[in-house]
């Protein structure tokens, strides 16, 4: 704490003196009237664009509206039908199924572990090297949705695809025959970048000379790796599963190259919502299904803060 | 415990810095040995290819029987302690000093009797359930220090090992590392560019600058006998006074002085030729009255150093004369320094008259020593102020 000259509460030429210990509930000296000036923008903001949306959503669950017919003119509530319906459905339930192998596969394990090993790889490289890897990743990442779709079905396509022309393999239908894992490694492949930018910030945090002791000691990279780095960029890592868990778990880009098929094999949660709701018209139903996602978000995002805790209790 | 050998020593980083010239050092089993210098000189290299952090260039490295120079960190059998003890701080202190012992697969129960030994000797047995992070600076490096000889090395490298503690601390640390090198007898290097610590610390330096080693020997020696002007105004807490000098029938004309010619320079000077004399200013003795042989001047500023002072004199050269009370008459001059006991202190602007004390006075030729005889062998009270009153 910085040293305070004066009591922080002692009114000095009737103004409270700024003091960097203690800055008292007004600390940039608005009032209370400008403060709340500065904050209704945004707040209305929010509100009108994340708020509403929700609570309509919530509202739209407990109703049968539809697209067209009867009761797209006259929605009547129906309780808790719609979430009856969904957690009593087969299709629900291998859609959620599908959606957790698709978070795992290309999130946890592809993206972050690739992002890792690209950043452990290249953390003491600089020069050309670096920058060629780094740019190639990152150009994955800022691409339209759109344009990499349409570039993996390129590369996947069965007949003219560049994949089995460079395998000499024609006629192999990679999106019919492997649809999750064609959508797990698309996935890695696309957001691989966040978790390498994110794990090399991390990598600059550990000391070398912890490395180094951990050498002469005779520690084996992987050694090295679980007593000197892991512990160290933990909460580093937790933080970017975090984010990417979530991010994959809502992710619709997937749609655009399997259109969750064949068969629903690749039909992802926010896949099965769209067809549901945009494409079957059930409206209240898959506004039930959104909220439910929403649910399972908040759980997964709850289990990493608390693992998050836990790391601030014992350090 | 071993010695360490290093032949022809080179080392040269990818963006062509020479870090290390074709060096060539010896460091005696058991010996606490200091590589000293200013920043950039290549110490901190050499230590780290000593510890086979960094992989020669050329040359080779033996450890004892062994050379290691293509060897990996882990298979050297050497310690380093850190600047900043790199500590786990998700481990304790327990588990801190018997990580390396862990690597070696030593059982959970070897481990921990071990760490409690260690840490016995070193102090720390009420600490050993601590993190890191709770400890204080010197108990850190004491944890470091643990952590390094619980596995019985043959050598032992310390980069700064005081840098990082307060100014008291440090003194308290020096003398507790001696110690402990002393009791354990393992071959020490440290690096530090510190003079007052390695003159403190180590049974021999070596002092270098830029790739190479200007002078080794013990702390007397590179005191007493610097081998180059680089060497006598690094080493000392104060500089040495190094001045313009020329040989004139036997005799020194310094700055229109005419001093006594160092005994060993005798017989290998020519008449006329242009030197640089160098006196410490711990060898100095300062005269408020006029005294033969002494080189005057006018005193421009008094540091007060404590238990002595530190006077500046602003001490005309070239051939301009004296008159008489000493103020200078020509324009050229050089300041010279001397260290003065409590109580005798000069105002400034005073005229002073100084007296080089026999025998501490050299003589440099292109920089280089100009001397023959062997360095004195037995050491003295290196600090000269106290011990030579």
């Amino acid at each position: 704490m910085a040293q305070v000259t004066s009591p922080p509460d002692q009114v000095v030429e009737g103004r409270r003196p700024a003091t960097g210990a203690s800055p008292g509930p007004d600390a940039a000296g608005l009032g209370r009237a400008r403060a709340t000036g500065f904050l209704v923008p945004s707040m209305v903001l929010i509100l009108l664009f994340l708020v509403v949306p929700a609570a309509w959503t919530i509202y739209l669950g407990i109703t049968n509206y539809r697209l067209t017919g009867l009761a797209a003119a006259n929605p009547e509530i129906v309780g808790l039908d719609n979430y009856t319906r969904a957690l009593g459905d087969e299709r629900f339930g291998s859609s959620l199924v599908l959606t957790l192998q698709f978070v795992l596969g290309s999130a946890v394990i592809g993206q972050a572990g690739l992002g890792f090993a690209i950043a452990f790889a290249l953390r003491d490289r600089r020069g050309p090297l670096r920058r060629v890897v780094e740019a190639f990743v990152m150009l994955a990442w800022i691409l339209p949705s759109s344009v990499v779709a349409f570039l993996w079905i390129a590369l996947l396509d069965r007949d003219a695809g560049t994949l089995n022309t460079l395998l000499g393999i024609p006629g192999t239908a990679w999106l019919l025959d492997h649809p999750m894992l064609s959508i797990i490694i698309f996935n890695t492949w696309r957001g691989t970048a966040f978790s390498m930018m994110l794990y090399a910030a991390a990598l600059e945090n550990v000391p070398r000379s912890h490395l180094e002791t951990a050498r002469l000691a005779g520690a084996s990279t992987w050694q090295q790796l679980r007593d000197v780095v892991f512990p160290r960029i933990r909460g580093h890592v937790l933080t970017n599963l975090l984010l990417i868990s979530l991010w994959t778990f809502n992710d619709f880009a997937p749609f655009l190259i399997t259109a969750g098929g064949p068969e629903q094999r690749s039909e992802i949660l926010p896949v099965y919502v769209y067809k549901v709701a945009l494409s079957g018209g059930e409206l209240g139903f898959g506004a039930a299904i959104s909220f439910i996602m929403l649910l399972i978000n908040l759980v997964i995002a709850l289990v990493y803060l608390r693992m998050l805790g836990r790391r601030k209790e014992k350090a | 415990m071993s010695a360490i050998a290093m032949r022809e020593l080179t080392k040269v980083y990818p963006n062509g810095v020479r870090a290390l010239d074709a060096l060539d050092l010896e460091i005696a089993d058991g010996e606490f040995f200091a590589l000293l210098g200013p920043s950039g000189c290549g110490k901190t290299t050499l230590l780290r290819t000593i510890a086979g952090l960094e992989v020669a260039s050329a040359g080779s490295v033996r450890i004892g029987e062994r050379t290691v120079t293509n060897l990996p960190p882990g298979k050297r059998d050497v310690a380093m302690v850190f600047q900043d003890y790199a500590l786990y701080p998700h481990m304790t202190v327990q588990d801190n000093i018997a990580y390396p012992l862990r690597i070696r697969k030593m059982d959970r129960r070897g481990r921990a009797a071990k760490a409690a030994d260690t840490a016995d000797e070193l102090g720390l047995s009420a600490l050993l359930e601590r993190r890191p992070g709770q400890l204080s600076g010197g108990q850190q490096q004491r944890v470091a220090l643990a952590r390094a000889m619980a596995c019985h090395p043959q050598v032992f490298l310390l980069d700064e090992p005081l840098s990082n503690l307060d100014a008291r601390l440090r003194l308290e640390a020096r003398t507790f590392l001696k110690r402990l090198q002393r009791e354990l007898g393992v071959t020490t290097v440290f690096v530090t560019h510190d003079q007052a610590e390695a003159l403190a610390l180590a049974d021999r330096i070596a002092v270098m600058e830029g790739g190479r080693i200007r002078q080794v020997g013990t702390p007397t020696e590179v005191f007493r006998r610097p081998a180059n002007t680089f060497v006598a105004g690094f080493i000392g807490s104060t500089p040495m006074n190094l001045v313009d000098a020329e040989v004139h029938d036997g005799e020194l004309a310094v700055a229109g002085t005419r001093l006594p010619m160092p005994q060993d320079a005798d017989d290998r000077v020519t008449d006329g030729e242009k030197l640089v004399y160098g006196v410490r200013p711990e060898y100095l003795d300062y005269s408020p009255e006029p005294v033969p042989g002494a080189l005057s001047g006018q005193v421009v500023v008094v540091e007060n150093l404590g238990s002595f002072s530190l006077v500046s004199l602003d001490v005309p050269t070239g051939d301009g004369v004296m008159d008489g009370v000493g103020d200078a008459v020509g324009v050229a001059g050089t300041t010279l320094q001397v260290v003065v006991p409590e109580g005798r202190e000069p105002e400034p602007g005073d005229t002073g008259w100084v007296v080089p004390r026999p025998g501490r006075s050299l003589l440099y030729r292109d920089g280089e020593l100009v001397s023959t005889a062997p360095a004195p062998a037995v050491p003295t009270a290196r600090t000269g102020v106290d011990a030579e009153r």
